[in-house]
């Protein structure tokens, strides 16, 4: 008998999430067309004042990839759970905590990476100044990371029940809304030349507990929900 | 020279006084049963009498609302860890974009392997030989539940939980099963099959566990 160790059961989740990424990479891209959909109707609706936009760009940007995430968020478990594969996951023998984080992981990976790939030109598009630049995506990789383990736990919550979108949103948003103040201040901070290392600070610190603490909370969520 | 008898043996799995609710509704039970290695038993009630949910209450994913589950001798939650449970749901735990055999690779990792087992020869005994790369979507209900028993005889547990095997299967599927169940008893498995009596006839006489509706 060979029952592998954790980190192959991890692996395995990885693998298998990250090449069914892969064979529908059309749908990955949601998120990051939604985003410069959003983001492109401001100038259209604000008029294309290039001082106007730039001195909300920065928080034009963090609400675009907060809501593209949020959009996402409900793939996370929604396709394994009606196939049954999340029954497995949680009749492995291996931590289910372990084997979530592999799977929040991967999501992050497929969902929130590409939007910060795109997210310099969506700065850009806003007249953003360049030297915040480097600010606004060391503030959007730790706040995306943070959304990602926060949005999993209510996403567990929720998975038992039919329609659950409109409660997820309810949920999500009061722990979403403090992680948009800190990145969105650390931008605005940099931008008016404030320093800015403080918020970013609390991100990281934020982002330190959320590691440890959401994939524990999502495998116990999880498992009330599945009842 | 004292002799002395044989100890008697630890059934893998026994059930003492099991009952479920359901928002205060009972499902099934109270219940009482053993199950020795080697065994097979078919569970047998109505639709609604609860035996899907006995099924996902003895492999821990349901918590039962009295009495105890012991597998081989331990309480279950601690014997989980150790790989005796393996369930086979009505949903099949299938991933329709990946093909038959990334599913089991998936398996595998997730679960661990039997010895001697691999993946392309337990294709090749449920008749799925040639169909390895091929998308289980593009598969017939038959054969993804095939994929799916493929996928018993990749893990290591002991006892199998089977929830309707023998649905969606023609009738050299359904001598499948009772092969598969056989050989597994033989090894010193043990299986707890549910059907609501339509058709589930394994070779020789399986034992009954009948479920009815509490009243």
């Amino acid at each position: 008998m060979r029952y592998g160790t954790t980190r192959s059961a991890c692996a395995a989740v990885i693998r298998r999430d990250l090449l069914l990424t892969w064979r529908r990479r059309g749908d990955a891209l949601n998120p990051a067309l939604f985003a410069i959909i959003v983001v492109v109707m401001f100038p259209l609706a604000l008029g294309p004042e290039p001082n106007q936009l730039a001195n909300i760009s920065a928080g034009i940007v963090f609400v675009a990839v907060l809501l593209a995430g949020l959009l996402a968020l409900d793939t996370l478990f929604r396709g394994d759970h009606e196939d049954g594969t999340l029954e497995q996951i949680v009749l492995s023998p291996h931590p289910l905590s372990m084997l979530l984080a592999s799977k929040i992981l991967v999501h992050w990976l497929s969902t929130a990476l590409p939007l910060i790939v795109v997210s310099p030109l969506l700065a850009e598009m806003l007249h953003l100044p360049r030297q915040v630049m480097p600010v606004l995506m060391i503030s959007l990789i730790l706040a995306t990371l943070l959304l990602s383990l926060l949005g999993a736990v209510c996403v567990a919550l929720t998975i038992g029940m039919r329609r659950s979108g409109m409660l997820l949103a309810l949920l999500v948003l009061p722990l979403y809304v403090p992680v948009l103040i800190f990145a969105a201040g650390a931008c605005n901070a940099a931008q008016l030349g404030l320093p800015f290392l403080a918020p970013l600070l609390w991100l990281g610190a934020a982002l330190a507990l959320a590691l440890v603490l959401a994939p524990l909370a999502c495998a116990a969520a999880l498992r009330i929900s599945i009842t | 020279m004292i002799s002395s008898d044989p100890p008697s043996p630890i059934p893998l799995l026994q059930a003492e006084e099991l009952a479920y609710a359901r928002n205060d509704e009972p499902v099934f039970g109270p219940l009482d049963f053993t199950l020795n290695a080697g065994e097979v038993v078919l569970v047998e009630g109505d639709n609604g009498s609860g035996k899907t949910t006995l099924l996902k209450v003895l492999s821990g994913l349901l918590v039962p609302n009295s009495g105890k589950i012991l597998l081989n001798g331990e309480d279950l939650t601690l014997a989980r860890l150790s790989h005796q449970v393996a369930l086979l749901s009505h949903l099949g735990g299938l991933k329709l974009d990946l093909t038959a055999l990334e599913n089991l690779r998936f398996a595998i990792g997730v679960f661990g392997l039997r010895s001697g087992a691999a993946p392309l020869p337990a294709l090749a005994s449920v008749a799925l030989e040639g169909y390895e790369d091929v998308p289980v979507r593009n598969l017939s209900a038959g054969q993804k539940k095939r994929v799916a028993l493929a996928r018993l005889l990749l893990v290591p547990a002991a006892l199998w939980l089977l929830d309707e095997p023998y649905a969606n299967l023609d009738k050299s599927g359904i001598d499948l099963v009772n092969r598969l169940l056989d050989s597994h008893a033989r090894r010193g498995g043990a299986a707890l099959v549910t059907s609501h009596g339509a058709y589930a006839f394994t070779s020789g006489t399986p034992r009954r566990l009948p479920l009815r509706p509490t009243p």
